[in-house]
Order: structure tokens, then sequence, then C-alpha cells
């Protein structure tokens, strides 16, 4: 276990690095200059120099990329804004802020988006699809079969303004999605993003209610599952001890999928209910052409991704023994 | 541009004229069919399958003909009706009348601000989105089958390379680096500050949702390659001196279709559903083109107001979808009977 962990923490930060430097290189690719950007109305050369050496893009674009690298491991220093502590991401070209910081405050807005959508999304998708199973070709399965076929083909970006339009401004029953941190008010946290965690319920249960399903109608039809039956194990002990264990390896797999993506940019998740996440951070930076932003934000997205994949395979072989790691 | 669906018939066309379609070949069992053929029946046997596909065929049609029916129609989409002709919407700019406007002469309504007609707006933007969508499955497809084989059929150090190419592919943020690098690419042909053209917009998105998706069909052939690579037939054509070209196109080739074809009819709704995402971020085609995520973000200007500009594009997008998805899930239940969902 713990040298598979090392191995797959090792290549995957071979892969941040790949995905940080691609977006390094391709976004000046661009043909435009940031420090004319910052520089403002009155600018001359003088004053566009200092822009730069500020901005830290004086350099040529490797030894850019190479102060980028340092400063994430031992922090760096800025002319003008002083030293920048060791997960130092660098400041945004636009506001200044460190960009670090700014992700750290967003980020807690789409991790409540994305663990309370799974919360929802698990317990239906996983529950429907297990009722479907048990009743196989009954009504009841056929329901939760078409419904989650529905759902899949749905997509946030009209599901939630009818949902915004629908429940919000005429029923009235949910509140405009907001954020509010769990710390401050609970109450508040849950009422202003239940709309989004059910929109995006809809949306991702599907996969897992056939997944589930499919795999169950595997498992109970084994060997084993007989041999169980035949030594005389109530159905329900068999389902809830043996069957649900082999059926889960494939639904964990298109979790860690799903996280990965909920994680690494609910883009439009977060535009459609105007949420302030790293999401709508990204859409930002593209379009002030901040690239320290862009950079931060691709990296802990791609980080988001990846390293749930790691944690879905452990759990993956925690769950399944016949799955070793090697 | 051909429907996916149609790529189907051709199997189904060529066993035709190799064997007598006989009427009762089915109870007779003599006579040897295709696995073409059989597909073929069974597929005409699943209902859902059929209907869908009819759904599916109807979009790809009124696409086609868009310009035909706009013309029979009277209207065009980008002729602002609204702004024109007094009487059809108020001072705030919504429809005077009630259901955003809908009635004879309007039949999906107005935009409201732009007063633009709703129904062929719609008609051109479905056929946007298909055009961008199918390049990119073609595209997608040809890649992800090419770099699949080789890496499959050549193994050793190339499998390596493209393996971890298709790696990190996969785990980049790919919605993130979309709106990221779309500037880029438009940067690329285009200065900055000029006008894009609609053209040059559609064949950059086509470019850049191909060079982030032919990744997953690539990895699914390599898989399969490296299964058949090791069979008797394989090796039996190798002992007889056959070309590696023979070998990828007489030998591997046509144990592909079947997988090839599923992957292919589900990536078309997945690219559709990307690029409308794409625009309704205002990344992709933009206004005043008429686009399916075009007209949803602009029906998200004024959704508060008149939901119903944003429910034709909307709706008509899941049946769309809906109607793929059971496609797809009919072609593989017809080429692959044995597969489980």
């Amino acid at each position: 276990m713990f040298r598979f962990l090392v191995r797959r923490v090792l290549g995957a930060l071979v892969i941040l690095l790949i995905i940080s430097a691609v977006t390094f290189f391709l976004f000046y690719a661009i043909p435009r200059d940031p420090a004319r950007m910052a520089c403002g109305k009155v600018c001359d050369d003088q004053l566009l120099a200092q822009v730069r050496q500020n901005l830290g893009i004086a350099d040529p674009m490797p030894v850019q990329y190479w102060h980028w690298l340092q400063g994430i491991f031992v922090g760096r220093d800025y002319t003008g804004v002083g030293h920048c502590d060791a997960p130092c991401l660098g400041y945004s070209f636009t506001n200044s802020e460190p960009v670090f910081g700014t992700i750290m405050d967003r980020f807690p807005t789409t991790l409540s988006l994305a663990f309370g959508a799974a919360f929802f999304f698990l317990i239906v998708g996983i529950g429907a699809g297990m009722v479907a199973a048990v009743k196989q070709g009954k009504a009841l399965d056929k329901i939760a079969s078409s419904f989650s076929l529905l759902g899949s083909s749905m997509q946030i970006y009209f599901v939630g303004y009818i949902a915004m339009f629908f429940l919000v401004q005429q029923a009235g029953i949910l509140s405009q999605p907001s954020y509010t941190p769990f710390t401050e008010n609970p109450g508040a946290w849950v009422s202003g993003l239940l709309l989004p965690w059910i929109v995006l319920s809809i949306i991702f249960t599907a996969n897992y209610t056939r997944m589930t399903r499919s795999q169950l109608v595997e498992q109970l039809s084994e060997d084993y599952v007989r041999t169980a039956r035949a030594k005389g194990l109530s159905r329900r002990s068999v389902f809830f001890r043996f069957a649900w264990r082999g059926a889960m390896g494939p639904i964990v797999t298109i979790f860690g999928i799903d996280m990965g993506t909920l994680i690494g940019g609910a883009i439009i998740t977060e535009s459609t209910f105007s949420l302030q996440g790293i999401g709508t951070l990204a859409v930002r930076a593209v379009t002030d052409s901040d690239l320290p932003m862009l950079l931060g934000v691709t990296v802990v997205a791609a980080a988001g991704i990846v390293f749930a994949n790691i944690i879905v395979d452990a759990v993956y072989a925690l769950i399944d023994p016949r799955i070793r790691l090697a | 541009m051909t429907p996916p669906t149609s790529a189907a018939a051709p199997l189904e066309v060529t066993d035709e004229t190799v064997e007598k379609p006989a009427a009762s070949s089915t109870l007779k069992g003599a006579e040897s069919r295709s696995p073409g053929r059989l597909a073929w029946t069974r597929f005409k046997r699943d209902r859902t399958g059929v209907i869908s596909a009819c759904i599916v065929i109807f979009f790809f049609v009124i696409a086609i003909c868009a310009p035909l029916i706009a013309s029979l129609y009277g209207k065009d989409p980008y002729t602002l009706y609204g702004q024109e002709q007094t009487g059809l919407l108020n001072e705030a700019g919504f429809p005077l009348k009630p259901n955003g406007g809908i009635d004879g002469d309007f039949w999906f309504g107005i935009e409201p601000a732009l007063g633009r007609d709703v129904f062929t707006f719609l008609l051109y933007g479905i056929r946007t989105s298909l055009l961008i969508a199918t390049a990119t499955t073609v595209l997608v497809t040809i890649i992800g089958v090419v770099i699949g084989i080789t890496a499959g059929y050549l193994g050793g150090r190339t499998d390596y390379l493209i393996g971890r190419v298709i790696d990190i592919l996969l785990s980049f943020p790919s919605t993130l680096f979309f709106i990221a690098f779309m500037p880029v690419v438009y940067g690329l042909f285009v200065a900055p500050d000029d006008e894009i053209p609609t053209s040059l917009r559609a064949t950059c998105l086509i470019l850049v949702l191909t060079a982030f998706g032919w990744a997953s069909i690539a990895r699914l052939l390599r898989g399969q390659v490296l299964a058949l690579r090791e069979r008797e037939f394989v090796e039996a054509a190798k002992v007889t001196g056959a070309s590696p070209a023979r070998i990828i196109f007489k030998e591997l080739l046509p144990n592909l279709w079947t997988p090839i074809l599923i992957q292919s009819t589900l990536a078309l709704p997945a690219f559709v559903t990307a690029e409308a995402g794409l625009a309704f971020l205002g990344v992709g085609i933009i206004d005043p083109t008429p686009d399916w995520g075009v007209m949803i973000q602009r029906g998200a200007q004024f959704y508060t107001e008149d939901i119903t500009f944003m429910i034709f594009p909307g709706v008509s997008m899941i049946i769309f979808v809906l109607a793929f998805n059971l496609l797809g899930d009919s072609v593989r239940d017809a080429l692959d009977p044995k597969s489980k969902r």
C-alpha cells in the first residue's frame, strides 16, 4: 500500500509539472502584453520596464517558470512587494492579491458544492440502483432507470435556470444560491447551497443508478451468492455482506472522476448559480489575462483531479480484496 | 456531414449485395448471416432504438434543411423583427403577447430585447451546433483510432509514450483549459482586437475539442488491440508474411468496428453539450451567430422575466441528447449483445 501511494504521488507530481509548464508556455503564445495592460493610460518606457520587473515578467520565459516553481517550494522575493512565503503562486496581475490566498478564499465554496452534491447523488443514485437491481424488471426498476436516463441528458446551464425560476422565483421554496461559510452559520450554508446540490444531483445521479444496477445484477448471479444462499444465509445478509462489495469497484472509479471534475472546476455550475468558487475565478483570470491566477487555478484544479484518482484507487483496494496494488 | 446512425448502414448495405436477403432467412437458419446483418436485425427489433434513431435523424434533417425551412416560413434568424415592427415588444423589451410572444407569425415567440424570431434562430442554432459536434466527432474518432491502434500494435516505447500523453490529457481540467486556450488558438490566426470571423471560431472550437477529445477513444482502442494482437489469426497473418499495414487494416480493423461505432455514437452528444457549454460561458460561438449554447446564454440574461425563450433551446437539447444516448445504447446492444450496460 505504502509503495503504491509513493509511486502514484510521484507520478501525479510529474503530471502536475507538465500541466503547469504547458499552461505557462501556452499563455505566452497569446500576442498580448500583461505589463502594458497593468501599466494604465500614462505609460512610458521606464514605467513599463518597472511594471515588468514588479510583475516578474522581465526575465526570459524558462527563467520565469523556474522562479514560479521555486516559489511553490521555498517562496520567492518580489521587488517592491517583498517576500512571499512558501506555497507561493505569485501575485495577481490585476489586483496584486496573492494568488494562493485568493484560491484558498474561494476553495471552500467549490468544495462545499462538490461534497454536498456528492452526498446527495451517492445516496440517491446508489439507493435507486440497489432498488432497481432487487426489483429487476418490475415497475420500480423501470421508473428508476428511465429517470436516471432523463437526468443524465440534462445540462446544468439549462436545468439550473429552470430550477431557479420555478423553485426560487415562482414558488419561493428555496432561496437564491449563495455561499455562507459553514462555521459561520450552518443553516444558511445548507439553504444557500441546497438548490445547486439538487440540480447537480439530478445530473450526476444517473450514472450511479445505472452502474449500481448493472453491477449488482451481475454480482447477484455469481456463484458465491448462490453458495451463500445455499448455506442458508438470508437474501438480505448476502446482499449487504458480500454482493455490494463486488459491485462497488466501478462505482468508486466513476466517483473519483466526478469528484475530480467537481473540485477541479465546476465552472459552468458556478457561473449558472453566480457562486464565487475557483471556477468563476478561472473565468475571470482568462478574461483579465491574469497569468499567475490562471496558473494557480489550473494547477490546483489538476491536483484535485489527480489526487482524487489516487484516493479512489486506494479505496478501491480497501473495498475489494481481490484487487492488489502494485 | 452524415449522421452517425447511417454509419451502421454501410455494414448492412454491403452485406445485402453479398447475400440474398431472403425474407424467411430468420427461420431457416441454414444460410449464413453476416454479423452486420445480424446486428441490423437485432436493431430493427429494438423499438426504443428505432424511435430514438428517428428523432436523431429528424434533428439532422432540420439542421441540414434549415435554410429551406426558414425560407418557407418566411423569416431569418438575423432580422430584429421586434425592433422593426411595432406591437411586438413593450418598452422594457419583452414580448407583449403572453408566453414569449408565441402566435401564428412567430411560432416559438420572439426574443426579448433584440426581437429576433426564436423558431429560425433555434433551427440555425441546431445547425451550427450539430455541424461543430459532428466534425469534432469524426476527427476525434479518426485520430483516436489511428493513435490507439498504433500504440497497441507497436507496443514498447511508442506505447509507453502515447500512454503517458493520454494520462496527462485525461488529467487536464478540460473545461478550464478550453476557456483558457480558446484565446490562444484565436491569437494564432487573428491579430488581437481584430474581429474573429465565425467560420474561424468554429474551426478553432473543432480543433480544441479534438485536441482534448481523442485520448479516451485512443485508450480504449489500444486495450482492444493489445488483446487482439495475441490472437491466432494475427499470428497466422504475421507468419504468412503480411505487412503491418495489411495486418492493421485487414485483420485488426474489422474486429474494431464495434467499439469504434459505439464510442463515436456516445461521443457526439457529449460534444454537442460541450460546445453549447463553451458558448454559454462566452468562449465558443458568440452572438449574433445562432447556436444552441448562445441561445441558452441569451435566455439566462432574462430568464426571470421571460422563461419561454429559454425553454425551446433547453428542451430541444434534452430531447436530442436523450435520443442520442438511447440510440447509443441500442447500437451497443445490437452490435455487441453480450455486453452489459
